[in-house]
Formats: structure tokens, C-alpha cells, sequence
């Protein structure tokens, strides 16, 4: 036989049905009669399970039937004849609906004629195209057919059915009672039906007669669908199936035998069941009803519907997933010296994953190094493919060199992964796109993928033994791909609003919070490190220290932490907004924000690029946080520059960390003396208050405890007890974080929203409080109390589940025995939570998997059926959104603020001043107005330390608060406020010995394009070409 | 069965506007998207809105939505087709 596949065909149908006994015969190539398989030769046993006729599977032998080798030989079936009729089990519950619809004297369908003409009529109406009928209608037939008593053709009396489960059926007899059907009988009835009848049973005549369902034949599967292993010892170890079709054709052999022989009919009939036991299993082995076959070892064997049933079945694990080439798994841990862009990929595995890359005149030389390091140094190569597209192992040549000189363009060499190519890097459950995103690879020694800490949130990745994937693009389209659209630095922003869901984590969280501080400050040198750490020299190429005025001169410069973070922020940032710790005193009647000069120092206030005032924490910094800096910094410059910020800005914080160092301990949540004792009152006081609602519930007394609208008694009492004990632990729990303080550490890490909230800190310190399950006090347990410790119908909070205890100081039994049972809840209830939303994201993905949008804006499935008519609403992209807004006000008015300022300053100092010489003291002015308004500001915190220099803290201390006053302050007093207005004027004299000729040009340029010349503080494009083809003209 | 009320499901506030498309219109529409009428999303003849605008089968109804965030209105098809009892 051979098969060519040099035209596409067109599939024009597809007919599912029944194999009948002469079909399998005519299919079968051997017919199988010895219950073995190899002799002692270990040679297949002619006319046994291997024979080899069945086709192949041993390399270099030629099957029998069509003389192919093993690649080419598809298998060739084989058939038993099976001595007694058996039932298949798929079939069962037909048989039975048939055999209740039917006569058992004539086998005719139990309708009258005329009911199954309405009823055939239906069927074709309604039947959907190329089906039998319409499954509604037979559903109507069986239900009525069923009903009727007597034959209406011979008048014979339809006895009772009944299917005793899996196989056997019973029929109910007036007198004797029940008898067995056996699958003869069955079969008899079934070939009497007429085609008419089966028609209207919804059963195709041609295709699936009834009686086929019960065989006279079993079909063999060829070798190839049961193949056997043989196992390092030289053992062969057969196939499940095989093994199942030897106890089918062993037993079948002797039930012949004992019927050859005349045997008792009570010996015949119990191998005539065991038969069918057998070939039950053999087509589902979990059935119920019936105990499951076994392997010898107690192993239940896998039979044919196990192969295709199920999770790890032929249908989910091999046909709609399937396993990858070109991929890694490993173990990830944290490496926050790469970038997000990057994933530390270890040497073993680089060796092993190769790209193809074809050979050129420019890359020669290289990829010659490449053939001569080989498969096992590194930087190497795996594979040549040659011209002639002969592949070449470089593992098994023997002189590389030979091979190496022998390279010419037009080869592919498939080399390791090396540093930065593209790999896309993947965490299991992938539930939305950012699962699967590009990294650049680093190669690290160790064994573990290495990841930026700030991409864990959009993997959901920790590393408590969390693996990941690694896939290779093979091809320069999917490499383009892949940069363009699924690099990490791509998806900052979500999709899902328009916010990052990238940003600081955990420690970096609340070292950000220590370190933009009022009090934080650091010396030239920290300075200067941290500003190295920061990358600060490369993203700001023009960046000098001298120009930031220390917040701090005497004794030695210091530098604030607001500064040093400022310093990597874009120029043109403008920012505002409240912290995570904010007390919302505007919440309060009568109270206004005071903004920039809170107390708390909760307004972040950041100006042109500066951060004035504000502790920077999780509400500007954190990942999954809108309108934080990092959004506006990609909205304003794009994905790179706000990668750029992360990468600096975590891996300035990594160093600040090390300065500060942040730690918990036990002590720090042990509460001693009086605030101890105060705790201890207050608890008590609330049990006594929830006593003397109990006794007034007890007496009845409504005055006490006043009934609750829609409430019974019983539910006020159980309302009002929770209350007191919540209030209660909820002054506890302030009591406590007072005494704690400020300056602990776990209390910076709940304040800046790194970890942790403030009812965990009350917990561990105060009281544990109430336990609930399903959100009432625990009320289970013994008839009318949770526990033998308490009496009958204690209703106090310590018998119904209130913990009185702190961690810290330790839970008493009870108490640890309640908390355990609200844990449990908690736990039960996630466990559940996540598989059904899991079943339902797969059933949702079933469902839409197919479905594009299509060019003209329609959503449509496979069949280009219309779903939705116009997909996206108003087509804004989600991911470009302000936090779903198109457009976000106050971030524009804060922008158009500031801009136009300089805007409004240009043009002022342009019509006041026409040559550019005189211009420049103007211009000046309003920018070293800023600074000195910055001054008082910044300097405050800094008071104490201060003192020492009195000069400069006397104009700050005199400057009244309004902007003018200081203006006047400073030009009267200028011997004193020299240095800070200075340093100021030097950073415009930096630019200014440039600027008369610039600003001159700037100037002509507007007058001739119409056009800005600067923008953003930036010289445009369009500026410089203009300048540079002036200058051609002019030379 | 309940009973059937005389109420105007049209007049009910989450029940979008529904209009009864001419030929002419129905065919434009198919023109518009290049489609045949049985590649429209379909709706019941007897869907109390169908039996309210008179729709039968064949017919196709227009329903207009408000969206949230779109100035302009969200239009829909449907091809009224018979239910199978």
C-alpha cells in the first residue's frame, strides 16, 4: 500500500456508526486464537496477540499484511470469534430504552402507525442538517413507546425490563418472577426490528444496526496501539490492553471448550458472564458496579476509555496540548542587580536550548569560534545544518576545526543561548497575557532562573520552590514579535486599567518610605554611592552633584533622601498626590488638607521633576498602583524610561536597605506595664458589658437590651456582643500600636503599605479577638455549647469563640483551639474558590477561544458567524487609559501648570527685553525663585540640626510664609542667603554662556517655522536640523 | 403556566429599543458586513420583545443599546427565527 499526499483533499463527510460482525471480519488481517504472545525464542506466536500480522513494531522488520516498515505500517487489525454473545458496555442503557420500546414478541416499535407518522413527521421537520432526526423528538418517542402495554401489531404483553448495572438484564415475568435476558435472547430481539421502527428511534439502519452492539466479533487492535516496552533487564513488560485481550481470548477459549464438551449449563452460563466481565473492562475499566480489573501488582489496568478519558487522556494531553521542543523548567529565584527586561538563564541549560542562525559574511569569523568551542564550552554550537541541509552533531565530530573551516554563508549553525537573545519566560496557571512575556537572556552560573523582584507581581511568582518555563523563538519573525510586543517592559501598564502592575514590592516599599523621609540624610559619599547605584550618571548624562544644594552643610554636607531620589526622576515630572498612610483629615467637618504642608508628610508634592514634599510609599511607588510615578513617567516618556526608573530606583533602594536594614522581632510587639494593664481593662470591661446583655437576654429584659429593628432577641444579643468585643479590639489594638510607636520596624512596614496592616500588629501584640465561622461566633460543636469546658448555653465571648490572648503572649487551648477553626474556614473556603473559578475560566475559554475580531471591527467565531457587530465600545485601548479614563484632568492642568510658567516666562522675558544680553538676569529670576521657595520647605525638618550654622537659619526663620515677602527677605539680606542663591544661579550659568546665540536662534526659528524650538525643556528635532542646515548656508 | 399580563415589555427599563429592519435595510446591512442572514445572531419569534414588535420569522430587528461609554449608540442584529416546542 502506499499513500501519497501531494494533493489536499477536501473532506466531504464524516459517518459515525457501528462496526457490524462481517465488517470486522472483513477488516481483521488475523483471526486470534492462542491467549499468548512471545514463545521461549521470544518470536510471536502465530495466530496469538503479537502476531505479525498485526503489524510491526520491532525496527527493520517488514509486516506481513502490507510489507511496510515499522515507519510506514499503520497496524492491521485482527478479530475474535467470540464463543457466546457479549455485551458492550457503552451500549447498556440503549439496549435498555430499546428493549422497553419494543415488542417482545414481534420486536416492533409499541406505537400505533398513525402515532409514528406524526411522530417521523416531526423528525425530519426538525432534524438538523445530515442527522437521522431531531434528538427532542426522540426523546418523545421512548417516553411513549415505554407507556404502552400491548403489542398494538400481535397483541403479545410488554413485560417489565430492568438493567441490574453494568450488563445483565432482568425480565419480569407474571408468575415465576424475574429472568435473566441473555445477550442472545437480546440480540434476537434486536435483528427482528424493522428499519422503519429504527429510523424512528433515531438510529440509522445502515450505519448502526442495533444487534452490532452486542458481539459476535471482537475486533483486535494492531500491535502498534499496544505496544510492549522492554525493560533494561531485558524483561518485556506488555501493554495493558494486551494483557486484557489475553484474559478475553483465554476465557473465551475455555467457554467453547466446556461448550464443545457438553458441559453443565451452570458452568457454561458463570464463563459466559466472566467473559463479559472481561470485555467490560476491556472497554472502560471503571464502571461501576463491577470491581476493576487489576494489574498483578494491585494497579487498576488502564484500559481503552481510560486512554481517552479525562485530564491526562488522549483528548486533553495529547491531541489539545502537547509537549514543546526548544524549552526549559526550573526552580526561579530573586536577583535584583538584572533587569526586569532580564531572566538569569543557568549555563547547564544555555548549553542545551539553541537558535538557529544563519551564516553570513559578517558573522563568519564568529560563528567558526562558535563550531570550534563546540557543544560543551559555552559560547558554542549544538548543530551545523549545511547547504545540502545535512545536519551535522557536532557532539560526534572529532575535529571541530576541520568542520569549522568548512563553513560558508548560507549554513545554519545552531548555537547556545547567549546574552540577550529573546526568550519568552512563562508561569503556570497562565491566566491573563502578562503570564508569558520576553525577557533578554543573562547567563548566570547556578541552577535556578534568575528574576527582577518587581516582575513577581504580574507571574504572581514567589520563590518558595516556584518553577517557571522558558521557550526559545526559533525564528527572526517570532524574535521581532517578541521585542515589539512581549517584552516586560511592554506591559508596565495593564491592560486591565490603565495603571502599572509592575513596581516596588516588599522591602523596597518600606526602605522608599525610610529613605524619602524627613529625617533621612546621607553624607557626599553615601551620596555618591547611592547615586551610582541609581544608574544616575547614565540616565541623566548632565547630572552634577555640585548643582543640588546640600540639605545639610555644617558640620559636613548632607544630602536628603528626597534630593537623592529626586535626582532619578525625569526633569519635567509633576506629580501630587496623598500618601498610603494619610490621616484624611479632610474627611473630617471643617478640616481642609494642607497639602504640601501636612504634618505627616503624607502629600507627595513632586515639582518639575523635584520631590518637595511627601514620604514616597506603596500609593507612589507600589506595583499594581494607579497614577503612581511610575505611570506618570510612562505616559510622559514611554515604556524604556520608566523601565529605566524601576531598574534604578530598586537597585538604589537595594543599597539603602543595606544602610538601614530592616528586621522584626518579638520584642517589638511585647507590651509591657501600663499599657499591659490597660489592654487587660479594657477587655475585661467589654466581657463585663456582654455579661450584662446575656443576663438582661436571660431575664428578657428589653430595656437593657433593646430588640433590634427585624431582629429576634437572640440575633440583638449576638449583634451586640460582636459589636462591644470589636470595639473592644479595636481599642486594644490602638492602645498597642501606640506603645509599639513609630519607629518600629514592622510598624514602617504596615505604614508604607509594604506588608502587613495594623490588625495584624493588634493581634500579635493586643488581643486576637472574635473567631467566626461563617461570620457568626462560633456555635458548633456540642449540643448547645462549642466545648466540654463550658457549661450548657454559655453565651460568653470566651465560650463562643473570642480570643483574648496576643500571639506574642500565647493563646490558652480553648482559644487556640477556636482559632484554629476559624483558620480552617478560611483555608476550606480559598480551596474551593479556586477550583470552581478555575473550571469556570476553562469553560469560558472553550467557549471563546475561537472568536477575532475581524478587520471591519465585527467579533466573529470560526464559522464567521457575527457575535457582536463592534467590538471595543468607543475603541479606547484600556491599556492606554488613565485608570479607564481616556483622559485624566488633574494630571493635565497639573502639567499645563507648570508649563505654562516657563511658557509665560519666555515670552515675557522675549517682549520685555529685545537683546538676548540683557535678557538673561530676567530669566534668571523666577527660576531662582523656585529654589528659595523650596528652601524653608525642605530646611524645616532640618531645623534641629540647624542651629549650629545661624546665618543661613535666620532669613528662613524671618521669612514669613507667603512667596513675596520671601523675594523682598532675600534681596534685603543677600550676604546671608548668598550660598543657597548661588548655587541656584550657577545651574542656569552652567547652561547661560551657551544661551544668548542659542536663544537668539531659538527665537529665529519660531519666526520662521511657527514652530517651539524647545519643548518639554528639550530641543526639538526639528530645531536642530533647521540649525544644521543654517549653518551649511552660512559657511 | 402563568397567566399572561397585559404589560408592554418595551416600555421596561432594561429592555433596549428594538426596530423591525425593512428588506431594503436588511439588505444593506448584509451588504455592510458581507454576510448571508443565517450568519446573524438569532432570536425567537416567540421572544416576548419579538411578539411585541410583531417580528416574524425571516424578519430582522435592530436593537439599539446605550453604552457607558460611547457618545453614539451600540447596534445590534438578531434573525428572527421559529422556536422548536
Amino acid at each position: 500500500m502506499t499513500y501519497t499526499f501531494s494533493r489536499t483533499k477536501l473532506i466531504e463527510k464524516i459517518k459515525f456508526g457501528l462496526l457490524s460482525p462481517d465488517e470486522i471480519r472483513k477488516m481483521s488481517s488475523a483471526r486470534i486464537v492462542t491467549a499468548d504472545t512471545y514463545d521461549e525464542d521470544g518470536l510471536p506466536i502465530p495466530s496469538g496477540l503479537m502476531d505479525q500480522r498485526l503489524g510491526t513494531i520491532e525496527p527493520g522488520q517488514r509486516c506481513q499484511t502490507c510489507g511496510n516498515l515499522v515507519s510506514n505500517c499503520m497496524g492491521h487489525f485482527g478479530h475474535i470469534e467470540l464463543a457466546r454473545p457479549v455485551i458492550h458496555v457503552g451500549y447498556s442503557k440503549k439496549i435498555l430504552k430499546i428493549l422497553r420500546s419494543i415488542c417482545p414478541e414481534c420486536s416492533r416499535l409499541m406505537l400505533s402507525d398513525e402515532e409514528k407518522d406524526t411522530l417521523r413527521q416531526e423528525q425530519i421537520s426538525n432534524r438538523k442538517m445530515l442527522s437521522e432526526g431531531d434528538e427532542e423528538n426522540t426523546g418523545q418517542v421512548y417516553k411513549r413507546a415505554r407507556k404502552s402495554k400491548i403489542c398494538p401489531y400481535c397483541g403479545a404483553k410488554k413485560k417489565k425490563i430492568i438493567l441490574e448495572k453494568p450488563t445483565t438484564f432482568y425480565e419480569e415475568e407474571e408468575i415465576k418472577g424475574s429472568r435473566r435476558l441473555t445477550p442472545i435472547e437480546i440480540r434476537e430481539r434486536m435483528k427482528k426490528i424493522i428499519d422503519v421502527d429504527l429510523r424512528i428511534l433515531g438510529i440509522s439502519p445502515q450505519n448502526a444496526r442495533m444487534e452490532w452492539v452486542i458481539f459476535t466479533v471482537l475486533p483486535i487492535p494492531p500491535v502498534c496501539a499496544r505496544p510492549s516496552i522492554t525493560l533494561d533487564s531485558g524483561i518485556r513488560s506488555e501493554d495493558d490492553l494486551t494483557h486484557k485481550l489475553v484474559d478475553v481470548i483465554r476465557i473465551n477459549q475455555r467457554l467453547r471448550e466446556n461448550i464443545d464438551a457438553g458441559a453443565p449449563h451452570l458452568i457454561v452460563e458463570d464463563l459466559w458472564e466472566l467473559l463479559q466481565y472481561h470485555i467490560t473492562t476491556y472497554f472502560d475499566n471503571q464502571v461501576s458496579g463491577i470491581p476493576p480489573a487489576r494489574h498483578r501488582s494491585g494497579r487498576a489496568l488502564r484500559t481503552l476509555t481510560q486512554r481517552l478519558k479525562g485530564k491526562e487522556g488522549r483528548f486533553r494531553s495529547n491531541l489539545s496540548g502537547k509537549r514543546v521542543d526548544f524549552s526549559a523548567r526550573s526552580v526561579i529565584s530573586p536577583n535584583p542587580y538584572i533587569s526586569i527586561n532580564e531572566v538569569g538563564v543557568p549555563k547547564k541549560i544555555a548549553k542545551i536550548l539553541t537558535i538557529p542562525t544563519n551564516v553570513n559574511d559578517w558573522n563568519i569569523e564568529q560563528m567558526k569560534q562558535l563550531i570550534i568551542n563546540g557543544p560543551k564550552i559555552h559560547p558554542g554550537a549544538n548543530y551545523i545544518i549545511r547547504n545540502d541541509r545535512r545536519r551535522i552533531d557536532l557532539r560526534y565530530v572529532k575535529n571541530r576545526k576541520i568542520i569549522a573551516d568548512m563553513l560558508a554563508p548560507g549554513f545554519t549553525v545552531e548555537r547556545h543561548l547567549n546574552n540577550s537573545d529573546l526568550v519568552l519566560f512563562n508561569r503556570q496557571p497562565s491566566l491573563h497575557r502578562m503570564s508569558i512575556m520576553a525577557h533578554e537572556v543573562k547567563i548566570m552560573k547556578g541552577k535556578t532562573f534568575r528574576i527582577n523582584l518587581t516582575v513577581c507581581p504580574p507571574y504572581n511568582a514567589d520563590f518558595d520552590g516556584d518553577e517557571m518555563n522558558l521557550h526559545v523563538p526559533q525564528s527572526e519573525e517570532a524574535r521581532t514579535e517578541a521585542e515589539l510586543l512581549l517584552k516586560v517592559q511592554e506591559h508596565i501598564l495593564s491592560p486591565r486599567f490603565g495603571g502599572p502592575i509592575l513596581g516596588g514590592v516588599q522591602d523596597f516599599i518600606s526602605t522608599v518610605f525610610q529613605f524619602t523621609n524627613k529625617n533621612s540624610v546621607y553624607n557626599v559619599k553615601d551620596t555618591l554611592k547611592l547615586l551610582y547605584m541609581g544608574n544616575v550618571f547614565y540616565s541623566h548624562p548632565n547630572f552634577d552633584l555640585n548643582k543640588i544644594e546640600p540639605n545639610i552643610k555644617e558640620p559636613e554636607p548632607m544630602y536628603s533622601g528626597k534630593q537623592i531620589f529626586s535626582t532619578l526622576l525625569p526633569e519635567d515630572l509633576n506629580l501630587r498626590l496623598r500618601s498610603k498612610f494619610c490621616k484624611k483629615c479632610f474627611i473630617k467637618d471643617g478640616n481642609v488638607c494642607k497639602e504640601e504642608k501636612c504634618e505627616y508628610d503624607a502629600y507627595v508634592t513632586i515639582k518639575n521633576g523635584e520631590l518637595l514634599a511627601g514620604t514616597i510609599d506603596e500609593n507612589s511607588f507600589g506595583a499594581m498602583q494607579s497614577n503612581s510615578i511610575l505611570q506618570r513617567i510612562i505616559k510622559d516618556h514611554g515604556n524604556a524610561t520608566g523601565r529605566l526608573f524601576l531598574d534604578s530606583a530598586t537597585r538604589m533602594l537595594l543599597y539603602v536597605i543595606r544602610l538601614n536594614g530592616i528586621t522584626m522581632g518579638l520584642d517589638e510587639v511585647f507590651i509591657r506595664g501600663e499599657s499591659h494593664e490597660h489592654i487587660q481593662k479594657v477587655l475585661h470591661d467589654a466581657t463585663d458589658e456582654a455579661k450584662k446583655l446575656i443576663k438582661a437576654f436571660r431575664e428578657n429584659n428589653t430595656k437593657i437590651l433593646k430588640r433590634a429593628p427585624g431582629r429576634s432577641l437572640k440575633e440583638t444579643l449576638e449583634l451586640r456582643i460582636r459589636q462591644i468585643l470589636a470595639e473592644a479590639r479595636k481599642k486594644a489594638e490602638e492602645l498597642a500600636t501606640h506603645f509599639i510607636g513609630d519607629e518600629a520596624h514592622s510598624v514602617i512596614m504596615t505604614k508604607s503599605g509594604a506588608r502587613g496592616n495594623i490588625l495584624n500588629l493588634g493581634q500579635m501584640s493586643a488581643v486576637v479577638g472574635q473567631q467566626a465561622i461563617r461570620g457568626e461566633r462560633i456555635n458548633r460543636g456540642y449540643s448547645s455549647r462549642t466545648l466540654p469546658h463550658f457549661k450548657v448555653d454559655d453565651l460568653t465571648p470566651k465560650a463562643r469563640g473570642f480570643v483574648g490572648q496576643s500571639y506574642r503572649n500565647g493563646l490558652q487551648p480553648v482559644g487556640f483551639f477556636f482559632h484554629a477553626m476559624g483558620g480552617r474556614e478560611g483555608l476550606v473556603d480559598t480551596a474551593v474558590r479556586t477550583s470552581t473559578s478555575g473550571y469556570m475560566q476553562r469553560r469560558l475559554v472553550n467557549a471563546l477561544q475561537d472568536m477575532v475580531i475581524e478587520n471591519d471591527g465585527t467579533v466573529r467565531n470560526s464559522d464567521k458567524n457575527i457575535i457582536q457587530f463592534k467590538f471595543g465600545d468607543d475603541s479606547i485601548n484600556p491599556q492606554h487609559t488613565d485608570h479607564g479614563d481616556a483622559v485624566n484632568l488633574d494630571v493635565l492642568l497639573l502639567k499645563a501648570k507648570s508649563l505654562d510658567l516657563n511658557e509665560i516666562r519666555r515670552i515675557k522675558s522675549k517682549t520685555a527685553k529685545t537683546t538676548p544680553k540683557t535678557k538673561q538676569p530676567v530669566k534668571t529670576t523666577p527660576k531662582t525663585k523656585q529654589p528659595a521657595k523650596t528652601t524653608p520647605k525642605t530646611k524645616q525638618p532640618v531645623k534641629t540640626t540647624l542651629k549650629t550654622t545661624p546665618k543661613t537659619k535666620q532669613p528662613a526663620k524671618t521669612t514669613p510664609k507667603t512667596k513675596q515677602p520671601v523675594k523682598t527677605t532675600l534681596k534685603t539680606t543677600p550676604k546671608t542667603k548668598q550660598p543657597a542663591k548661588t548655587t541656584p544661579k550657577k545651574e542656569k550659568a552652567e547652561k547661560s554662556p551657551k544661551a544668548p546665540e542659542e536663544e537668539k536662534l531659538h527665537h529665529q526659528f519660531k519666526e520662521e517655522t511657527g514652530k517651539n524650538a524647545v519643548w518639554r525643556g528639550k530641543v526639538t528635532q526639528q530645531f536642530i536640523e533647521w540649525k544644521e542646515q543654517n549653518n551649511g548656508i552660512k559657511e | 403556566m402563568t397567566k399572561k399580563r397585559n404589560v408592554d415589555v418595551l416600555l421596561h427599563i432594561l429592555v433596549p429599543k428594538h426596530i423591525l429592519l425593512t428588506k431594503s435595510e436588511t439588505e444593506e446591512l448584509l451588504e455592510k458586513y458581507k454576510i448571508r442572514l443565517t450568519d446573524l445572531p438569532r432570536i425567537f419569534d416567540k421572544d416576548p420583545v419579538a411578539i411585541a414588535i410583531g417580528a416574524k420569522e425571516g424578519d430582522v430587528i435592530k436593537i439599539i443599546r446605550d453604552s457607558d461609554t460611547t457618545v453614539s449608540k451600540v447596534f445590534y442584529y438578531r434573525y428572527v427565527i421559529k422556536e422548536k416546542v
